[in-house]
């Protein structure tokens, strides 16, 4: 993160929550006071929201009615719902009205212009991760001319990818080229009644991605490996919708192991994904948004809703390796609807300084047969704190359904804290669920240990860390893994002795 | 050569060394005995660095520098290995790349090229042949579900294979029964040469039986009481400590 991040969309802290009923009477009442006819040429809303801002952004992207009327119908309902008090998480009440809906991506004046006017931290944390010149460039946001190779790479990779039939493609971009499978699929996972910040984002979406894999295909190269760069600027309200026909094959990749450049504060995406029968998706997670500093000040709120849904036979796993925002909310789930389904959950969720993470996952056994696993793994250091709360529901139907969770906890320091929550409901008498936790310490004595074998204390820490999480990062992509691995001890610095 | 002079350290406030002296030339081994809370492993842990201890007076050189401002991995690159009395687990990370990443740190500051896995794996199996290791014991997460005898047995494995200047072995006996001393003594046995220098730390002279010391040092009250070839140790053996302790009492009462 740039130190020039939270200049322009931070959230004011002061400002006090008003009442459901009032927030309504008042954003109804903006409406009328503005009440201005958008301009389709002006490229940034000023903060505010109500339907005409909607409206523009819906026909800025050039929607169908359909579209818009789904967006409008989610705000709708937004305004008559309550931001959920429950997660273990602080923070000072959120203006909605104070945040801008909408902006076209920033004009090269206000980028930086060379690296040198990045913060030597990130570029620090670069060089660690290894990560080229030009994607360093890109990451850090800086205005280049030159064309990077990622691009035509990534052209390349598309002509190959259609030739199978499988489209992969910004959802903006889907809505206007299959209206049919979006109008299908989006909202069907996520209700935009779900929850609060999942109506937000059906409300006020940015752009985000669409996979449609054909069936019986197996997509031959993981997705958004090569993407990266592309993939960055989709904003703040993200919607990922991916399909898996009958029989076929993905593995996505979200996020970045880079630190991001975002002066957005606000984050509320939403991630469905449907595998029909016998399909099997894999998505994995890197999640490395500005944290906030050593005394909590900035850093990203991520509100995230993702949830999947496993017909017969088939197969959802999520992977995530949650290393920074200030405040993470976020329960990747699978909802196990088909005989014999498949639902997996792998998390490594890292919390250091201020930060704060709610996290863990929802497995709802609806078929015979399904079976699902849990592994979870918080690590905790400075005065973060970091909780796993975990759904597992065997429904009725789920006549020997099983589950099996594992959720581990590692405490760094004397100051910060690790909590549990999980949750079982089960209606099948031959269904099974077994729950395991543990919470363990880093050792003085380990990495005195480490130390008087020649290892450094960083690396000693790392390489523990790297232990504990050992079973998550092995369901990670090889390169993505590797990548993983150093972001943890980055994460971790400076956080024992 | 190792020399310690006048050595004050303690721990919490608490001074456990009260100036100690001792000197190790190349190839010599050395004994550490003494009563319980003498001071015989905060010795251990002092010349492998551990920050739980301060101290406050005094010099410890190794080859002519001052170490005592070095950090534990800096002591190690230098040569100063520990075995210790209770190893530590770590889930997740297996023996081998456990060791392979503490022989490269230690290589790659002294200016050495890094070992390759296969390279590394050589010189492994060659070394866990002398302490009679079993190869399962490597892939597994570094001493997790280890006996206490496979444990030690881990430690001198590593020794071998990190080859230090200086090794102190801090009661590598304790937990073993005869067996596993005896197969661990003689690991220690191989790994004696001319140029190394070996501290052995014990409370009982059994392992001495098996590991053959130059010089035995008592140390009673954070100073050593008395020093002497093997046969003081044999000796101790028959008198137990508390002779020696009553005598250092009555020496210092005498004194004040």
């Amino acid at each position: 993160m740039s130190p020039k991040t939270n200049t322009h969309h931070t959230l004011p802290e002061e400002m006090h929550m008003s009442t459901t009923a009032e927030t309504i009477e008042r954003l109804q009442k903006q409406q009328y006071k503005y009440g201005w006819v958008t301009d389709i040429e002006q490229d940034t809303l000023p903060p505010g929201l109500n339907e005409d801002v909607i409206r523009f952004i819906s026909k800025k992207k050039n929607e169908p009615e359909w579209m818009l009327d789904w967006r409008l119908k989610a705000y709708r309902h937004w305004l008559t719902m309550k931001e959920p008090k429950w997660p273990k998480v602080h923070y000072p009440p959120i203006d909605y009205q104070a945040v801008s809906y909408y902006s076209s991506p920033k004009s090269d004046e206000d980028r930086p212009k060379s690296l040198d006017d990045i913060d030597p931290k990130i570029r620090e944390t670069y060089e660690k991760l290894g990560i080229p010149l030009n994607e360093q460039l890109a990451l850090a946001g800086v205005a280049v001319d030159a064309v990077f190779d990622s691009v035509s790479v990534g052209t390349t990779f598309k002509e190959k990818l259609s030739e199978l039939g499988i489209i992969f493609c910004a959802i903006s971009e889907a809505i206007q080229d299959h209206p049919e499978l979006v109008k299908k699929y989006i909202g069907s996972v996520v209700p935009t009644t779900d929850n609060y910040f999942a109506a937000l984002n059906s409300a006020v979406f940015s752009d985000g991605s669409f996979v449609y894999i054909p069936k019986g295909v197996r997509c031959p190269m993981e997705l958004s490996t090569y993407f990266r760069i592309n993939a960055m600027n989709t904003g703040q309200f993200e919607r990922t919708l991916i399909v898996a026909e009958e029989g076929s094959q993905v593995s996505y990749l979200e996020g970045c192991t880079a630190p991001m450049r975002d002066e957005n504060q606000l984050h509320a995406a939403v991630v469905e994904l449907v595998a029909l029968d016998n399909a099997n998706i894999k998505y994995s997670t890197v999640q490395n948004w500005y944290p906030g500093d050593e005394n909590g000040k900035g850093g990203i709120y991520n509100f995230v809703t993702k949830r999947g849904i496993a017909h017969t036979n088939s197969k959802i796993s999520w992977t995530q390796v949650e290393t920074g925002s200030a405040i993470t909310w976020k329960y990747p789930s699978v909802i196990l609807k088909g005989d014999n389904a498949i639902g997996e959950f792998y998390s490594v969720a890292v919390t250091n300084n201020y930060q704060q993470a709610d996290t863990g996952t929802k497995m709802v056994h609806i078929g015979k047969n399904t079976r699902s696993n849990i592994v979870s793994k918080g690590i905790s250091a400075g005065r973060s704190n970091n909780s796993y709360r975990g759904l597992v529901q065997m429904m009725k139907g789920a006549a020997n359904g099983r589950n099996y969770t594992q959720c581990d906890s590692m405490l760094v320091g004397n100051e910060c804290g690790a909590h549990t929550f999980p949750y079982i409901d089960v209606r099948n008498s031959t269904a099974q669920v077994e729950h395991e936790a543990t919470t363990t310490k880093i050792g003085e004595d380990q990495i005195f240990y480490c130390q008087q074998r020649g290892i450094s204390e960083e690396d000693a820490v790392s390489m523990i860390v790297n232990g504990f999480c050992k079973e998550v990062l092995a369901e990670l992509p090889m390169e993505f893994a590797v990548e993983a691995q150093k972001l943890l001890a980055i994460s971790l610095e400076g956080s024992v002795g | 050569m190792l020399e310690i002079k006048n050595l004050k350290a303690s721990i919490e406030d608490k001074e456990i060394l009260h100036g100690l002296s001792l000197q190790v030339r190349p190839g010599e081994v050395h004994a550490i005995m003494g009563p319980n809370g003498s001071g015989k492993s905060t010795l251990a842990r002092v010349l492998a660095g551990s920050d739980d201890y301060e101290v406050t007076g005094g010099e410890i050189t190794l080859d002519g520098e001052d170490i005592i401002d070095l950090e534990p991995d800096e002591r190690a690159q230098r040569g100063i290995f520990m075995a210790f009395q209770y190893p530590v687990e770590i889930p997740g990370v297996s023996n081998t790349y456990f060791l392979r990443t503490a022989l490269n740190s230690v290589r790659k500051a002294r200016g050495e090229e890094e070992l390759s896995g296969g390279d590394f794996l050589k010189l492994a199996r060659e070394k866990a042949k002398l302490v009679d290791l079993d190869p399962d014991l490597m892939k597994r997460s570094l001493n997790v579900g280890f006996s206490g005898g496979e444990k030690k047995r881990n430690e001198i494995f590593q020794m071998a294979v990190l080859d230090p200047r200086i090794a102190i072995l801090d009661e590598t006996d304790s937990g073993l029964d005869i067996d596993a001393l005896r197969v661990v003594a003689d690991g220690v046995n191989k790994l004696r040469n001319e140029d190394r220098m070996i501290i052995v730390v014990t409370h009982y002279q059994r392992l001495l039986n098996y590991i053959i010391p130059d010089h035995v040092h008592v140390l009673v009250g954070g100073q050593i009481a008395k020093s002497g070839d093997k046969s003081l140790a044999e000796e101790l053996e028959a008198t137990g400590y508390t002779e020696l302790e009553r005598e250092v009492r009555n020496a210092a009462t005498a004194n004040t």
